[in-house]
């Protein structure tokens, strides 16, 4: 294995794992679900992706063994992880969690489909 | 070197899995759950990742997608459950 390899390797491990951290930071310290999704939807996908980027790379470089998987995975999480965040702040806004006390504007209280959306199973 | 960095990187990982734990147990709403039910779920995939790394197979690269596509479909099921109330409506028209 030689020295470049190995060094991207180690940074973007090191990179997802401290992406992963942070992550997990902002969803213990930020104030309502809106802010802890926003933290965790990125920052978590960021990192994951990263994490697999390096495993990739290390068993191409040690094995010359192209894992497809590990790449439809990178691809899949970058595609699915925003998707599910955008769900579960939608479901969050239309089951009625309130926002932050702080927070100075909701352009989705005037919004009308998200009316209709949130009138329709009452 | 690349195993030290690994399991440093499993660490913080698993440090990052406890403190999405605590918010699971202590979150005020459901939605805070979900949200860190799923961050937990894109975290194992990482773990998993690592684990592969420092046993020096490749036999359980396969889970990484197969977790990502759990992950996903779990969260969808949940967040149709908060918003409609069913998650498979059988409702001929609409």
């Amino acid at each position: 294995m030689n020295g470049i390899a190995d060094f991207f390797i180690i940074v973007f491990i090191l990179l997802g794992a401290f992406l992963s951290l942070v992550a997990a930071y902002g969803v213990i310290r930020l104030p309502d679900v809106y802010t802890r999704n926003h933290a965790a939807s990125k920052a978590a996908t960021l990192g994951v992706m990263s994490v697999l980027l390096g495993s990739l790379i290390f068993f191409y470089v040690k094995d010359g063994y192209f894992n497809s998987r590990v790449l439809l995975g990178i691809v899949f999480i970058f595609m699915t992880s925003p998707v599910a965040g955008h769900l579960i702040s939608r479901a969050a806004y239309n089951s009625g969690v309130k926002l932050w006390g702080q927070s100075v504007q909701d352009d989705l209280k005037s919004a009308p489909h998200m009316k209709k959306t949130a009138s329709k199973d009452h | 070197m690349l195993m030290t960095i690994v399991l440093i990187a499993i660490l913080c990982i698993s440090v990052a899995i406890a403190g999405l734990i605590y918010r699971v147990i202590k979150g005020p709403t459901t939605p805070d759950r979900i949200v860190a039910l799923d961050a937990i779920g894109i975290n194992l995939v990482a773990i998993i990742a690592l684990v592969s790394i420092a046993l020096d197979t490749n036999a359980y690269l396969e889970v990484i997608l197969l977790l990502g596509i759990l992950a996903f479909i779990g969260t969808v099921a949940f967040s149709k459950y908060l918003e409609k109330g069913v998650i498979i409506e059988n409702e001929r028209d609409r």
